[in-house]
């Protein structure tokens, strides 16, 4: 390491930085938070890979220096569901946005978190679809505005948190980026669960969100989500209409249940008597 | 010492908003790449590294010296 270097820089592929995200993207703050989890959680980081599908979140793992795999529009819980099945000792973190992990890829991820399959998924959140020029997602708040809504969306915006946690997952957070410790823990404790570990980030977009919606400097866009953060706690003795637009952050769930490579490989021990670790890693031998 | 990689930053200002006791003040002059950077006032600094993590371009190292 050369001196006076950033503390995360051993992580990532030096040659492609400075990396293709707006002034103030929220993408860089959750790739810190990331690497101070890995370091937190004492995780060996040769032993990670990470999963990514479409979208400007999903181009994160390009830029870390560990095995990764860029895929399909939706589909990265897919590809990780078979990259962890093929070899369970593998760490899997998922990378993914709101509209990969809840629009195009919704299937995917109810089904992974109903399975309870051993993935680390960070969804980072950012209202809006970034890369194809500010499109409505499913998360946009109602009344925000973007190119497909000029006089803002009507709909009501899914909390990708709660989905998770009926669907199953054993672990699920939410935080916003402007509590990057907090994001860490939840990253570390993810990363720590055997089982399904969501973990949702609220981020800034200051190039769609913050144009369409009139708040547009990154700085403003922070601000604007700490007005707008209350806790589990707070939001119990709330009512609906003053939850409207509010992100509610905090531990959705901790319950950890028999995780699906576990269950696979009892199963496989059970009917074919066979050591489920040779069985596997046999096809990869080439005599 | 705080460290700057002005080849990474974009000048955002998210330094100059999280930092707790203010260190950061954006430069006056622009720079080769046009942007204003941060210019940290060093011994006001308490060590908490709230930067590090806010920076998203990996441009402040601050280190115990």
């Amino acid at each position: 390491m050369t001196e006076h270097e950033h503390r995360f820089m051993k992580y990532l592929r030096k040659e492609r930085l400075p990396h293709i995200f707006c002034p103030g993207c929220g993408d860089g703050i959750v790739l810190n938070t990331i690497f101070n989890a890995i370091e937190m959680s004492n995780t060996d980081f040769d032993n990670i890979s990470m999963v990514s599908g479409i979208g400007c979140s999903s181009r994160i793992p390009g830029y870390v220096k560990c095995d990764s795999l860029h895929t399909t529009h939706g589909r990265a819980l897919a590809f990780a569901t078979g990259l962890k099945t093929a070899n369970p000792k593998q760490d899997v973190i998922v990378v993914t946005g709101d509209g990969d992990a809840t629009s195009i890829g919704g299937n995917h991820l109810i089904h992974a978190a109903r399975r309870n399959i051993d993935l680390t998924v960070i969804c980072i959140n950012n209202d809006i679809y970034g890369m194809t020029g500010g499109q409505i997602s499913p998360t946009s708040p109602k009344g925000s505005y973007a190119t497909t809504a000029p006089y803002g969306s009507t709909d009501k915006p899914f909390n990708i948190a709660e989905i998770a946690k009926a669907a199953g997952a054993s672990y699920v957070a939410k935080y916003t980026t402007a509590q990057p410790v907090q994001i860490s823990m939840a990253i570390k404790a993810g990363l720590e669960n055997k089982g399904f570990s969501f973990i949702e980030v609220v981020a800034q977009c200051p190039t769609y969100y913050g144009r369409k919606n009139k708040i547009r400097s990154p700085v403003e866009m922070i601000n604007w989500l700490k007005e707008n953060t209350v806790t589990l706690e707070q939001a119990k003795t709330m009512t609906d209409e003053e939850l409207a637009g509010k992100i509610i952050t905090g531990e959705y769930i901790n319950k950890p249940r028999k995780e699906f490579t576990e269950a696979l490989e009892d199963i496989t021990r059970q009917i074919s008597e066979v050591n489920p670790d040779t069985n596997i890693n046999s096809a990869y031998r080439s005599e | 010492m705080i460290y700057i990689n002005e080849n990474l930053c974009k000048g955002c200002f998210i330094c100059v908003d999280c930092c707790p006791v203010g260190v950061y003040t954006p430069s006056k002059q622009i720079n080769q790449k046009g942007v204003h950077v941060p210019v940290p006032q060093t011994d006001k600094c308490i060590k908490c590294k709230l930067c590090t993590l806010m920076c998203p371009d990996q441009v402040i190292s601050v280190e115990d010296d």
